[in-house]
Parts: C-alpha cells; sequence; structure tokens
C-alpha cells in the first residue's frame, strides 16, 4: 500500500461540534468567569432577537447559582417561544438558526452561540440542558433535556413532554456548568447586562447573583426599537466569486432583471447602465455568463454609483436612546450623540452610532470609558484588537478638549465613550464575537462619528468656559465692587464713587458717560461714549430735551415730538475708541432723562437705557 | 534732678516722634484708599502694583550694602475675583489700622488681625499666611513699617545674654536692666518693637547670634559670655523681625562686629542670609533690619572636615535647597560658593551639638577661640 493510501484511510470529516468540543476559546468559553459571561450574553441575545421579531417588549430574567461545584445558569424571557419539533436543533446543533443566510441587522448571526453554551454545559458537567418553552397561552409548554451528539452534531433528545407552565408565552433554560462569578467590573455578568442595558433601553433585565442580591435595569423607554427588515445584497464592494455564485444560481431568465431583483439600490436604469458598461447584452440569460463576462460586469459594477443601500435592513439605537441609555447608567453634566448614514463594507451595509457623556461624577485623572456595541450587543473582550478601539486611538482628542498623555491611545478625561456598530453582517475578528476587524470603510465611519461628537464636546466646554468667565466677572462687579466703593467712602468720609466706567471697563461694555456744566443760564452737555468691547459697535444714541439745543455738535438729526425734541446721532465706534458728543440748552426748569440707545443688547451697555 | 529733667525731655521727644509716626502711618494708608477712590472716578480699573517678591527680582543696593527689592512688578487689580476679593481685604485692613489702631491708640497682634477678620463676610482671610501677607503688602505700598500701624508678631522668645545694660519702654513705664545682672537664665527677652529700648553701656566686644537654644545656653554655663565679652542673642531658628533688628541696633549704635553661629546644613545658611543679606519675603525691609557686616562662624562645612565633626546625611530636600543657593544671588560670593560646593560633595551636614562629642568645654575652649581669632575678632 503507497503512503497516501495509508493515510487516506484515518482521514474522515470532522463534525463542527468535535471541532468546537476542541477549541472552545474560539466560541468565548475560555476562562471560568468568561464561560458564564459569555452563557449568558449568547442567552440574552436569542431573547431580545426574538422579542423584537415578535414585537414584545423584552422582560429577561437571569440568575446564576451555586449548585455543588458548578453554577447553574438560568435564563427566561418573555418572547414568543419555540415550536416544540424545534426546541431541540435550536438548542442542540451547533451552525443551526434562522438569521444566517437573510442580510438584515440581528444579534445572532450565524446559530453557534447558545448550542455552543449547551456543549460547554455537557462537556464541564456531564449534565443535559433543560429547556422549557411555550408559544401561546392556549397551547401547553414542551420541556425538553438536550443532549448533543458531537460525533453527528446532532440533538440527543433525553427527555421530550408537555408541562403545565404559569407563562402566557416565553422561552426557559437551565444550564450547569464549571464556571467562577465575578463582579465589580466591566467584564462580569453584571457589567455586560449594564451594556446591554444601555443599548436596549427597551428591555427591562433582571439579575439575581448567586448571594441572593437582585439588580434590575429598568427600561427607559416603553417604545422598541425599529424593526430591521432583510434586504438583497448591496453591488458596492461585492466579490467577483460572490457574483459569479449569484449569477450561477439564479432562476432569471434575463441578466437586466437578474441585476434589478438581486441587488438592492439597483433599478431599471443603473441595470441597463451596468451591461451597456459591460458590454453584455441585458437578455442574455445569467446562467450563460463565463468567467470572463462575470469579470466584466464585477469591473462594471465598480464604475458606476449606485445609491446608498435602504437604511430599513438595520436598526440604529437612535440619538435619543443612547443618550437616555448614558443618562440612565452615568450621571453626567453633557451628553453628545450622532447617527452616521448608511455605508457600504464588501455588499454589506452597515452604520455607526456614537455618544460622549463628560464631566458629572467620572474620573477625570484615569482613561475614559470606552463602551463598544455591534449590533446592540456589548463587546467587553479584547479592547484593543477592536477597530472601534483603534479608531479612538487615531484620533488628536487634544484638539477637541480631552488630554492624551503620550499623544495618541484612549484619551484621559471624564468621559465615557459609546460606539455601536450595526450592520447585517458585523466583521468580527473571531467567533467569539469580542473584537470588529479594522475594514477601512468601518474605520472612517467610526473616525466621523467621534469627531462630530467630539466638536460637539468642544463647542460645549467653550460655551462652558465663556459662561464661567461672565459669571466671574457678575460676582465681581455684583458683590465685590460696590463693597470696595462703599469701604472706600467710609474710610474717606466722601460720597460713593459711581462704579458705572469701571463695570463697562470691566464687562468689555460700552459705556455712556454724561457731563453737565451750568453757565449763564445754560447747560453745557457732554456726552462721551467709550466702546470697552473688542467689536465694532453701530448704534444710534438719542437725548429727548424739553426744549431746543443749540450748539449741537457733531449735528444731530432731530424729531419734534408732542413734549420735546428727539435728538439723536448714529454712531459707529471702534474697539477701545470712544466719540465726544455736545449741545448746551436753557437751563431754567429743564431736568435730563437718561441718555437712550437703540440697536444694542441691554446688557453690553453701561449708563444709559436700551431700547 | 538733672537726670529727671533729661528724662522727661527724652519721654516727651519720644512721644512726640511716636505721634508723628502715627499720623504719617494714617495719611499714607488714606492716601492708599484715596489713589483706589480716584481710580474709580476716573474709570480706571482699580489696581495697586507691588514689587514682585521673588528670587528673582531681588538686587543688591550698594548704597545701604544689603539686598533689595528689583523693578519687577505684579498688579492687582479687580479683573479677576482673586483680585478684586484682595483689594477688597486691602480697604478692609487699611480701616481697620486707621479707625481702630492709630485713631484709638491700640494694637492688634497678626494672629488677631487674622481673627478680626472673622466679621468681614467675603472679605475674611483663609488663613493667616493671607493677613500677614497683606499687611507686608501695606508696609512696602506705605513704607511704614507694621510697629507703625500699631500690629506686632506674637512673641517668639528670642533673647539677649551679656554685658548690655539697656532701657526699655514698656506700657508700664521704663525699666532699666543689665542683661547679665537683672536677668535669669534665659536672659533678656527682645520685645516685639525693639526701637523701645535705648542701650545705655556695655562692656562688649562682639555679638553673637546663636541659632540653638542648646548651644546659647552652653556658651552660659561655660561663662563665655563673660570670657569673651560677648553679647549672646538666641536668634530661635529663623529670626523674627525684632531679632533681626536688635542685631541691626547693637552692630551700628554700639558697632560691634556680629558673627553669626548656626548649624552646618542649607537651612541654616539661610538664617544667616536673613540677618546679613535680607529675606526675600521682607526685602522692603532690609535697610532697617540687616546687619550687612554680620559673618558667618560656623558650622561651616569645611568645620565638618577640619574638625571631624559627626554627621547627618544629606536628605534630597537638603540637597535641592542647597542647589537652590547656588542660584541664590545672596550667596552668589566665592566664599560660599566653595562651601555650597564642598558640602555637595561631602553630602554631610553637621549640627552646633556636634561638639559635644569631644567634651563640653570644646566648643568654647577650642572651636570658637579658632574661629574668632581666625575671622580676626580675638
Amino acid at each position: 500500500m503507497e503512503i497516501a493510501e495509508e493515510l487516506a484511510k484515518h482521514q474522515k470529516a470532522i463534525s463542527v461540534a468535535e471541532f468546537f468540543e476542541k477549541n472552545r476559546q474560539i466560541l468565548g468559553f475560555d476562562s471560568a468567569p468568561r464561560a458564564l459571561i459569555t452563557c449568558v450574553k449568547e442567552a440574552v441575545d436569542n431573547s431580545l432577537d426574538a422579542c423584537e421579531d415578535a414585537g414584545i417588549l423584552p422582560d429577561i430574567f437571569v440568575q446564576i447559582k451555586k449548585s455543588g461545584d458548578y453554577y447553574q445558569v438560568i435564563i427566561e424571557d418573555n418572547g414568543p417561544g419555540i415550536v416544540p419539533e424545534e426546541i431541540p436543533r435550536v438548542f442542540a446543533k451547533l451552525l443551526y438558526g434562522s438569521r444566517f443566510h437573510t442580510l438584515r441587522q440581528s444579534r445572532g448571526q450565524q446559530g453557534i452561540g447558545i448550542s455552543a453554551a449547551v456543549l460547554y454545559t455537557q462537556l464541564t458537567s456531564g449534565k443535559p440542558t433543560r429547556v422549557i418553552s411555550k408559544i401561546a397561552p392556549t397551547r401547553p409548554a414542551r420541556y425538553c433535556e438536550l443532549l448533543i451528539n458531537t460525533a453527528k452534531n446532532e440533538p440527543e433528545i433525553l427527555k421530550s413532554e408537555d408541562v403545565d407552565w404559569e407563562r402566557p408565552r416565553g422561552t426557559r433554560i437551565e444550564l450547569e456548568m464549571e464556571g467562577s462569578y465575578v463582579r465589580s467590573r466591566r467584564q462580569s455578568v453584571y457589567g455586560s447586562l449594564k451594556s446591554t442595558a444601555i443599548v436596549n433601553p427597551h428591555a427591562r433585565l433582571t439579575l439575581v447573583e448567586p448571594e441572593g442580591n437582585m439588580e434590575v435595569f429598568e427600561r427607559a423607554t416603553e417604545s422598541l426599537p425599529k424593526k430591521a427588515y432583510a434586504i438583497s445584497p448591496h453591488p458596492a464592494g461585492i466579490e467577483l466569486g460572490e457574483l459569479i455564485k449569484l449569477l450561477r444560481y439564479t432562476d432569471k431568465k434575463k441578466l437586466r432583471v437578474f441585476l434589478k431583483e438581486t441587488f438592492s439600490s439597483i433599478g431599471a436604469i443603473s441595470a441597463q447602465e451596468l451591461c451597456s458598461l459591460a458590454g453584455l447584452d441585458p437578455d442574455v440569460p445569467p446562467v450563460d455568463l463565463d468567467h470572463e463576462a462575470a469579470k466584466k460586469l464585477h469591473a462594471a459594477f465598480k464604475q458606476i454609483k449606485v445609491k446608498s443601500p435602504p437604511v430599513d435592513c438595520l436598526s440604529p439605537i437612535g440619538e435619543e436612546l443612547i443618550k437616555a441609555g448614558l443618562e440612565k447608567e452615568f450621571r453626567l453634566d453633557f451628553i453628545a450623540t450622532t447617527v452616521r448614514p448608511v455605508s457600504v463594507y464588501s455588499g454589506n451595509p452597515f452604520l455607526v452610532e456614537v455618544g460622549l457623556g463628560f464631566g458629572g461624577e467620572l474620573e477625570r485623572e484615569s482613561r475614559i470609558e470606552l463602551l463598544r456595541f455591534a449590533n446592540r450587543v456589548p463587546l467587553v473582550y479584547q479592547q484593543g484588537a477592536c477597530a472601534m478601539t483603534h479608531a479612538v486611538e487615531s484620533v488628536s482628542w487634544k484638539n477637541y478638549s480631552l488630554s492624551q498623555p503620550t499623544g495618541s491611545g484612549v484619551p484621559v478625561g471624564p468621559a465615557v465613550l459609546l460606539i455601536h456598530v450595526a450592520s447585517t453582517n458585523i466583521p468580527f475578528t473571531s467567533e467569539s464575537k469580542d473584537a470588529v476587524a479594522d475594514v477601512p470603510e468601518i474605520l472612517v465611519e467610526i473616525d466621523l462619528g467621534l469627531k462630530e461628537v467630539a466638536r460637539k464636546l468642544r463647542r460645549y466646554l467653550s460655551r462652558q468656559s465663556i459662561l464661567s468667565e461672565r459669571r466671574e466677572k457678575e460676582e465681581i462687579i455684583r458683590k465685590i465692587l460696590p463693597r470696595i466703593a462703599k469701604k472706600l467712602s467710609e474710610v474717606l468720609g466722601k460720597g460713593e464713587p459711581d462704579i458705572g466706567p469701571v463695570v463697562a471697563k470691566i464687562m468689555g461694555n460700552l459705556l455712556v458717560y454724561r457731563k453737565v456744566e451750568k453757565s449763564n443760564g445754560h447747560l453745557f452737555v457732554k456726552i462721551l461714549v467709550e466702546n470697552h468691547s473688542d467689536l465694532l459697535r453701530s448704534f444710534k444714541l438719542h437725548e429727548v430735551l424739553a426744549v431746543q439745543a443749540d450748539r449741537v455738535t457733531p449735528e444731530a438729526r432731530v424729531i419734534s415730538m408732542a413734549d420735546g425734541y428727539d435728538y439723536h446721532w448714529k454712531l459707529s465706534i471702534a474697539p477701545g475708541k470712544s466719540a465726544a458728543l455736545s449741545y448746551s440748552i436753557a437751563s431754567d426748569g429743564v431736568t435730563l432723562t437718561e441718555p437712550v440707545i437703540e440697536g444694542l443688547d441691554a446688557e453690553i451697555v453701561t449708563g444709559a437705557r436700551v431700547i | 534732678m538733672e537726670k529727671s529733667a533729661e528724662k522727661k525731655e527724652f519721654e516727651l521727644a519720644r512721644s512726640i516722634e511716636k505721634e508723628e509716626k502715627s499720623k504719617r502711618a494714617e495719611e499714607r494708608l488714606l492716601g492708599l484708599a484715596d489713589s483706589l477712590y480716584n481710580q474709580f472716578l476716573l474709570g480706571i480699573v482699580p489696581h495697586i502694583s507691588l514689587p514682585s517678591r521673588t528670587k528673582a527680582n531681588i538686587e543688591y543696593s550698594s548704597k545701604e550694602d544689603v539686598w533689595v527689592y528689583g523693578d519687577q512688578e505684579t498688579t492687582r487689580s479687580v479683573n479677576t475675583v482673586r483680585g478684586a476679593k484682595t483689594l477688597l481685604k486691602t480697604v478692609h485692613l487699611a480701616e481697620l489700622l486707621i479707625k481702630e489702631h492709630l485713631k484709638n491708640n491700640r494694637g492688634s497682634t497678626l494672629r488677631e488681625i487674622y481673627y478680626i477678620s472673622e466679621n468681614w463676610d467675603i472679605a475674611k482671610f483663609h488663613e493667616q499666611a493671607e493677613s500677614d501677607r497683606l499687611i507686608e503688602d501695606l508696609e512696602i505700598v506705605t513704607t511704614m513699617h507694621r510697629e507703625d500701624f500699631h500690629v506686632r508678631p506674637e512673641e517668639d522668645g528670642a533673647a539677649v545674654f551679656g554685658p548690655l545694660r539697656l532701657k526699655e519702654q514698656t506700657r508700664r513705664g521704663e525699666k532699666e536692666m543689665h542683661c547679665q545682672e537683672d536677668v535669669g537664665e534665659a536672659g533678656y527677652q527682645i520685645p516685639f518693637n525693639v526701637d523701645n529700648i535705648e542701650f545705655l553701656s556695655h562692656d562688649a566686644k562682639m555679638v553673637m547670634a546663636i541659632e540653638t537654644g542648646g548651644m546659647y545656653a552652653r556658651l552660659i554655663e561655660n561663662g563665655f559670655d563673660e570670657e569673651y565679652n560677648a553679647i549672646l542673642v538666641h536668634i530661635k531658628g529663623q529670626p523674627a523681625r525684632s531679632t533681626r533688628r536688635i542685631i541691626k541696633r547693637l552692630n551700628s549704635e554700639l558697632k560691634l562686629p556680629v558673627v553669626v553661629f548656626t548649624d552646618g546644613d542649607p537651612w541654616s545658611y539661610r538664617i544667616f542670609a536673613s540677618i546679613a543679606y535680607g529675606a526675600i519675603k521682607s526685602a522692603h525691609l532690609s535697610e532697617h533690619l540687616v546687619t550687612p557686616s554680620a559673618r558667618f562662624l560656623g558650622v561651616q562645612p569645611s568645620d565638618i572636615v577640619d574638625y571631624n565633626l559627626s554627621t547627618d546625611k544629606l536628605t534630597d530636600k537638603d540637597l535641592q535647597a542647597l542647589r537652590s543657593e547656588l542660584t541664590d544671588p545672596r550667596f552668589n560670593t566665592p566664599y560660599w560658593e566653595k562651601q555650597i560646593k564642598l558640602q555637595l560633595d561631602l553630602k554631610k551636614k553637621a549640627e552646633q551639638q556636634a561638639f559635644a562629642g569631644k567634651g563640653l568645654d570644646y566648643v568654647t575652649k577650642t572651636y570658637l577661640p579658632e574661629r574668632l581669632s581666625e575671622m580676626g575678632i580675638i
């Protein structure tokens, strides 16, 4: 026998279940604390997906109990339930699910997560997983005890019977596994549920911890997130192999119909354009296209401009709910949010949302907290390997009032950043779904989103500093200056000095200052107007007099009114400059009213009435 | 009879002088208030300019042989909340000094002034250092001394022991005494206002300022003052103004040479500097307080080697202080440069009391006679 033939005897197919049995770290079951977190996360993700599909406000109960050497994990939801025949395969067959073949945003994608938890359960404790599910109040609940036959990747049903269950509908799963329960850090069941609550403000999550302590993450809203619809693939960035596959297996008879029906964002006109660009007959049957033709078509895809994929395949959290979520879990002074438009990588639509919380009770001296989410699922491990982290690190935060001690990296300051990437297919770096891969299109979008909220933060902070400067000056003017003036007059035994001119200088105001001298039965009036601001001030100054004035310099416009004359000057005074006006009037019986300024805000004028 | 008339005349002259000083102090404080008042009238943002009181802004005055403030100024204006509050406090303080102190011939201690401000609402002082500093500011602005405002420091217990007869004007009348015969073992306690003292007669050849109480007591016990006709001044660490003033007066009025005997560490050199060159914080008073001819006796870093004294290691703070002294203009002399550099090499410091390791009489029988003859004083 040849060596190759000898070797061939040992070659056989590997069941996916066997593969994961030996490579559990790929699925996120690599350490005892992490196993519990992953298990809870997978079950909660499934519950949230199911509730959203059914239009139900999720109410999810999680309990972790110590049971001998193992931990018992119980997750119960109020979702639509699972039909009895499907229960075994949903929970005890890997790569079995409803979402893999559709282009739609959901938490679960491959149908691995929960069955991996079942697999881990039977590996570590040897016990079956127990499931109860009920699909309607009128129907009985189905109870199953399940194992996975790893050699065949098929469910092994130990027990399956109808039982009574008090819930109208829903699903409950109980697993018993090796693990270890940690708290008080973000990488914990508690931390992961807290993050989940932030981006799923429509869900109520209840956690009962091993010592019996109960935490409830309440809803922040009663409205469900917008439903995400399944879409066709988008032509942008589609790969040649994918295109060839689509051409070969389509049931469409004509190329232009194939193009229009298979892809989103392609109508009759762009289908026609594609065909002529590729030099192909629009009516040719797609299956007849050879490799060369497919290549031409693929090249044509790159030349034409197609509109973005429809948004409704994605379900962003939305600015309002990001704000509500952050407000719910942190005490903050300021929140900025942004939702980027839908974009595409390799034919997959995606969008990026960013929320930034600032101030309040956040730590000032340490690195900012980074909350990463992919399709509303918190990512807690491998922060350093994630595209979101990389995008944050490459922004120059100093330009946006946060410090970045080494010039790059996660900034330092009292801030929390929430980044959510939603896509019909999130490009994770591994099957344990810890980190988003550095896809250039995604990095660009995160970067733009980060800069948008950062600009909002900078605007907020500069407004704050102007306000605090203004407040400081107001304190000087209202509280301190009058006291100094009063004390000085007491010490010197003189009248209190007018603090107006000094106030105008400190506030950068326009100061109107009138001096009156009396002689020979006339009042000689001088008005000095000083501009202490750093802007050009243009306005009108009015003097309302009972009698006509003489020697008016410079000349003023006069309007005679029923009871006197309105003298007014149009003035324009540069920063730091002043203007002098003067006139004289007969003094008998004349009382001067305050000068009037027209055309400026009252708070920037001292020494005159403003209209 | 003749003496009594002389005495009366002296007292009269004194009280006239005092009254004039009070009047001048009041005028100058009012002048300050008036200039602020006028700034309001002229629409100038009210402010006071003061020399900046930092190491970088002291310079040598060859006229008086002392270190005084240079031209650098800081401005305190109402443009900031801090500046405005300081000006408000200044005006409050001026009012207190004018109305309570000078008009009623009363006085308060620095500590009391800090407590008086309790009633000043937002003008209240946050700590005594703040009110102390403001009083120094007023001294600078008015070119008067705080004693002229009837502000006194807390007694700090510095004392004089030696062949000196003096007369002190106290609130309870004149007291005459001899600083060896009429005083206890601790000596004559220096009053806060040294200008109330008149030196009557003396039999001294030098003044020795001593840092520590232990060494002061040792010298008295060993009869050093009698043997060498020395006036011993216990300066008690960093010397108070009154201590520096009495040393200055002993030097300038009685023409006695002054030597300073301290520990051998950077902090003690600063004590010497404040006696001989002036302190950075009170350089405006240098002409009044500083004894430029005072000389440093020891413990010198070279003594550590020459006398093989027992030592301690220099701490990081000591080293830092030494290096800072190398850049201090007051220590910019060949003598100090040599000594400080030597000490930086040795990395050691010695206390005055280290001489006790060689016997209780060593310091008075050997070290001091050797040093004093080296310095040409005996």
